[in-house]
């Protein structure tokens, strides 16, 4: 186990990058902290396999360092980083029996039968397989194939990171609940360092202790779910996380407030630095309600997602959604929405530049 | 209860027309003759299974098996590892791919007798450019009309020439089809590149090989124009495989009933061995 530190990474898959969008992974510096549980979530092509790919060693990063504990690990191969992986899809070795397979790691590195009978036992039991022992691993379902995968990765007791690249992919949605509940059991069971790709966010928030939110070869936002869906970094963060996302927007700034639809909208706090360029006002529909004043809107649809009523609006020639308990006003109707001022973000181009009104976060009125 | 439908035989029944104009009526006209004898005029003798008698009982029936199977066996043992070797090391992407795989593609392409002259007029110990070569050049003495030993080694190199790529390709599409993460993962578990092969690559193409071996088994043993162009069976008797025997039987000396009596024993070791060995290799999957 150890603390991961990447230091001014930069990747890209062009033997000569010219320019900034030929690098995959823009510059990243992190610091995984020791047996955290870690996820890296994005959309597709944001260049998280890539950050994976590069702390696993499969891949040697263009510039900058990987330290494990301080040490540089950055042109260590895989086998000697003592890390593990889960793909995407179960890669299991189909001629041996599900023991020999969680005893290859192991036996490749000439550790002596009775450890080895010791530790595949022990993992066995953990991963609830240990009735599957004899049986060639090829004829076993997707998600037990997938757990025997995981499995060799925490057969070795010196694992410095278990990483996983959307390994509930090819697993029944049913199971995927179950796998994924398993997941945060191991982890707290064998406090290793875990990192998790995926694209799902549920996935990612129901795991992970610290979220990374990465789009386009850049980490955008590194914090807690809790944090990633009430303070998002970044326009992107908050349309990407929560369903329906953030509703994000594009106001003028007058005498130092955001005006949108010809209303002043009140911000959580005072803006950051000179507010220059591109302008959005940011709220999550958890926080939009429908009221007696406020901005007036027209209803355009309402869906009824079951304990909640998502109610769709239209002002300013913008898309609001609100998130309602309870009656929800008909398609048509005029209604007025209120912003719950702590939770009304400015953001300039696409950055977070307001800052909370004090520090306890005092809850504003509505 | 179970309904059974028995409709679907009627999709069946234009491939059973099919292989009965093909195969059956054919291979009915053999058995015809194999239990008959015929000094011509289309007079016909019942011969009962005398001429299954005969061939199973000949030394020359033997002699020629026996030749048969070394044949096949030594171009087993040397195009499969060979074929998996060149698979193995060719570029799995890039430029190089399409290149690999039209000059691996090449030999497969020229007709077995076109073949058969090509080896003969290259290992012609005057002209020939390998035989020239050997004779001349390193001083070995090499002449296949001449040499047993040389008319051996030149029909097996010369089907590893012309067939070792069927293999290469076959294994090629094996290996292809192996996912990235396979490899990856072998490399984070520590697996030598043995371990690779023997858990990773084999098992891959397991299937693939099956065939492989099957077609090169069928084609080898029933194998004629090649050698027949090549050596003619010579020196000697030394290189006369079951088909160049029989059809010395059947045209040469126009026996035609022990000729169609051998031809079904030929067709029963193939058929025979082709299916103990699918049987073998697929027996793992089917439980």
């Amino acid at each position: 186990m150890a603390k991961i530190t990447l230091s001014k990474l930069r990747h890209s898959y062009l033997t000569t990058p010219k320019s900034d969008s030929d690098y995959a992974l823009k510059e990243i510096d992190l610091d995984w902290t020791d047996g955290g549980a870690y996820a890296l979530l994005g959309p597709s092509g944001c260049g998280k396999s890539t950050l994976l790919n590069i702390i696993s060693g499969l891949l040697v990063p263009s510039e900058g360092q990987i330290l494990f504990d301080g040490k540089d690990v950055t042109a260590l191969p895989p086998d000697q980083r003592n890390i593990a992986q889960v793909f995407q899809f179960p890669v299991i070795y189909d001629t041996m029996t599900v023991y020999d397979n969680l005893a290859f790691p192991l036996r490749n590195r000439g550790r002596d039968e009775a450890t080895v009978h010791q530790r595949v036992m022990a993992i066995a039991e953990m991963l609830e397989v240990t009735e599957m022992l004899e049986q060639k691993a090829a004829g076993l379902s997707p998600d037990n194939k997938q757990k025997i995968s995981m499995g060799r990765g925490l057969v070795r007791e010196d694992v410095n990171v278990v990483m996983f690249d959307e390994p509930l992919t090819v697993i029944d949605p049913h199971l995927k609940w179950k796998l994924r509940s398993k997941l945060k059991e191991l982890h707290q069971r064998v406090k290793a360092t875990m990192i998790y790709v995926t694209h799902d966010q549920t996935e990612a928030l129901t795991f992970a202790d610290q979220v990374v939110v990465m789009q386009l070869g850049e980490v955008v936002q590194i914090g807690t779910p809790v944090e990633l869906f009430e303070r998002p970094a970044h326009t992107f963060v908050g349309h990407f996380i929560g369903s329906p996302g953030m509703n994000i927007l594009p106001c003028e700034l007058q005498h130092g407030a955001a005006v949108f639809a010809g209303q002043q909208i009140a911000l959580e706090g005072p803006i950051q630095g000179a507010a220059e360029g591109k302008t959005e006002i940011g709220i999550r529909p958890e926080f939009v309600s429908l009221a007696d004043h406020g901005l007036p809107a027209i209803v355009t649809k309402v869906s009824d997602i079951g304990r909640h009523t998502v109610v769709e609006c239209e002002a300013g020639g913008c898309r609001i959604n609100a998130v309602t308990e309870g009656a929800a006003p008909g398609k048509g109707s005029a209604v007025h929405l209120a912003f719950r001022q702590d939770m009304t973000r400015l953001y300039v181009d696409g950055w977070l530049a307001t800052a909370p009104a004090n520090a306890t976060g005092e809850q504003g009125a509505a | 209860m179970k309904t059974e439908n028995q409709k679907a035989w009627f999709f069946v029944l234009p491939v059973l027309a099919l292989v009965a104009f093909n195969a059956l009526i054919p291979m009915m006209t053999v058995v015809n003759y194999s239990v008959q004898e015929t000094f011509g005029d289309n007079v016909f003798f019942w011969q009962g299974l005398d001429w299954f008698q005969q061939i199973l009982r000949s030394d020359r029936f033997h002699a020629a098996l026996g030749r048969q199977f070394l044949f096949t066996f030594l171009i087993l043992i040397i195009e499969v590892p060979l074929g998996i070797a060149i698979a193995l090391s060719m570029p799995r992407k890039g430029f190089w791919v399409p290149v690999c795989l039209v000059l691996m593609a090449l030999p497969m392409l020229i007709p077995w007798n076109v073949v058969g002259a090509m080896w003969n007029i290259f290992t012609l110990p005057d002209i020939g450019l390998l035989g020239y070569f050997l004779n001349h050049v390193l001083g070995i003495s090499y002449d296949m009309t001449q040499n047993p030993i040389a008319a051996w080694v030149t029909i097996v190199t010369m089907d590893v020439w012309h067939w070792t790529s069927l293999v290469v390709l076959l294994s090629y599409a094996g290996l292809v089809s192996i996912p990235d993460a396979y490899y990856q993962a072998a490399k984070i578990d520590g697996a030598s590149n043995w371990a690779v092969f023997r858990f990773i690559q084999l098992p891959k193409m397991k299937t693939v090989l099956t065939i492989a071996i099957l077609l090169r088994f069928m084609d080898s043993f029933n194998i004629y124009t090649e050698p027949f162009v090549l050596t003619g069976g010579g020196p000697g008797n030394s290189t006369t495989l079951l088909s160049i025997d029989l059809v010395k039987i059947a045209l040469g000396q126009f026996d035609l009933g022990p000729a169609a009596a051998m031809s079904l024993i030929y067709f029963a070791i193939t058929l025979l061995v082709s299916w103990l060995f699918y049987t073998l290799m697929t027996k793992d999957d089917l439980n």
